[in-house]
């Protein structure tokens, strides 16, 4: 799936959050949204969600304009950085919750949800604990779940915003390499929202460098490195 | 031993302790023990005696039926009133947030006189009324808008600060997996705030069946038709009837022990359940 970001912006009472931002991510990519706090960043992964909607400019899918379209009918799974699970369900029912809510005639059977679940536990490597709740996971488990659960309905591509943020080193370490096989594995379009700079530069295809609303460079890894675009990049990536 | 830095000395501990069961005992516990007492002083063949006296019985139906009107209304507004507020951004939201507080500032009598100033003969909407035999003023319709208006507050101040808390995340979750608003209200939001609901609905019971004061204004005090529980008692006891007026201020003080015993019990019942899901 490729996605079509042309000249979105957003302004908050006044303040301006996103400036006229174009982008174009190729299908199958990784790509990370990198920039200081109060770049934009998870301002853009939200309207690309339909989450929060810009004041002018298009989002097209595949070409087809997407602007106006709710979150509900874009297919996308979306992780929140604090993994937003529902705490009154169990995990099995989490990640069968986007499957459970679908309208009748396209719902799967209770058998097929039960073995998607099933396969979803052990692609995230949870298997036997779908009859938990979330208070009784660890950060990292949870955070498998919340990937499990976007994954459920075979979303056309995969927004993840600050996956890592909210844990320890080496679970970060352990999570972010299932993350990656996992995208390998399913060649799912995905960008995630960073503000960590060597995060994003051991995880992505291709880094977006934002600051105060603006995209400053959009390259590969190596050729950002190779080749700063801006002081800001080149300060930034110091 | 070393006690804990935060524990005070046996002494003060002791005197504390004493000094708190004292004030319970008489603020609370001595007050409610006197009531039931007073009730059951002829016995209680003479408290069921004055429980079935026609009034009385006209009295308990009328108080039930209103909190059984005032009661589901209010909390479908309260949880409307509280997921505006705390799951939205909009112009006028501490308006709003005040609106709701607003029976809690006004007193009962002024809250039951506003009814009699727009709905009484003398009102601004009386006399259409009046040509069109509608009555408000001293009937049930008035009883249960007076009980409505002051008991308003009472889930929406329970559930406003629970889902703030709760922040919006989960209900962003629901939508970006397809959930409506309607399926994200019922499976995550509701399960979410049912137990603050289910308090805030037992306080409005109680607070529905014994309001007093805007109620006693719209009600016009008619014998067995437009006479609640607390208004009966009142007229008992201004008559010298004490024994009567206690035998029925002691089921009304049952019902209110009801919805705490019952809230007791469904908090027991599910506590593991609750704590499983860190609530």
């Amino acid at each position: 799936m490729t996605i079509n970001i042309d000249s979105i912006s957003k302004s908050f009472d006044g303040h301006s959050a996103l400036r006229e931002l174009s982008l174009e991510i190729e299908d199958g990519t990784f790509v990370a949204l990198l920039g200081p706090s109060g770049s934009g960043k998870t301002t853009l992964l939200r309207i690309i969600a339909g989450l929060a909607y810009a004041n002018s400019g298009h989002i097209r899918f595949d070409g087809d304009d997407v602007t106006e379209v709710p979150v509900q009918q874009r297919n996308i799974g979306f992780v929140f950085q604090n993994y937003a699970l529902f705490r009154h369900m169990t995990v099995a029912d989490n990640i069968a919750f986007g499957l459970n809510v679908m309208k009748r005639r396209q719902r799967p059977a209770r058998a097929d949800i039960n073995a998607r679940v099933e396969e979803l536990l052990s692609l995230v490597r949870l298997d036997g604990l779908g009859k938990r709740y979330p208070a009784q996971l660890s950060g990292g488990q949870r955070q498998r779940v919340a990937l499990a659960r976007a994954l459920a309905r075979k979303p056309r591509f995969l927004l993840l915003d600050e996956p890592f943020g909210a844990l320890d080193a080496k679970v970060r370490q352990e999570l972010r390499t299932a993350l990656r096989t996992i995208h390998d594995q399913l060649g799912l379009t995905s960008i995630f929202v960073t503000h960590d700079q060597e995060e994003a530069f051991a995880l992505a295809d291709q880094i977006a460098i934002l600051s105060d609303g603006r995209i400053e460079q959009y390259d590969s890894p190596d050729a950002i490195s190779a080749n700063p675009a801006s002081d800001f990049v080149r300060e930034f990536l110091e | 031993m070393r006690r804990h830095p935060l524990e005070p000395s046996l002494l003060v501990k002791t005197a504390l302790i004493v000094i708190a069961i004292a004030y319970v005992a008489f603020v609370l516990l001595l007050p409610l023990a006197s009531v039931f007492v007073e009730g059951f002083s002829r016995g209680f063949s003479g408290w069921l005696e004055a429980i079935r006296e026609p009034d009385a019985l006209a009295a308990v139906k009328l108080t039930l039926l209103v909190a059984a009107i005032s009661v589901p209304l209010n909390c479908i507004f309260g949880v409307a009133a509280s997921w505006t507020v705390a799951k939205h951004d909009f112009r006028g939201k501490a308006f709003l947030v005040s609106l709701i507080d607003l029976p809690f500032s006004v007193s009962p009598v002024v809250s039951g006189l506003i009814y009699v100033l727009l709905f009484g003969a003398g009102g601004w909407i009386g006399p259409w009324l009046q040509e069109h035999d509608i009555e408000i003023i001293f009937a049930l319709p008035g009883i249960v808008l007076a009980t409505i208006f002051v008991t308003f507050p009472f889930v929406a101040r329970e559930l406003i600060p629970l889902m703030e808390s709760q922040g919006r995340d989960e209900e962003e979750a629901a939508l970006s997996l397809g959930a409506g608003g309607w399926q994200t209200f019922r499976r995550v939001t509701l399960p979410n705030i049912r137990w603050g609901l289910l308090y805030g609905v037992l306080l409005t019971n109680a607070r529905a069946m014994g309001e007093f004061g805007a109620v006693s204004v719209v009600s016009g005090h008619i014998r067995g038709e437009t006479n609640t529980m607390p208004l009966h008692i009142e007229l008992l006891y201004n008559d010298y009837n004490l024994a009567a007026a206690f035998a029925v201020a002691s089921l009304l003080a049952g019902l209110a022990l009801v919805t705490l015993v019952l809230r007791t019990i469904l908090e027991w019942r599910h506590g593991d359940a609750l704590a499983a899901r860190g609530h």
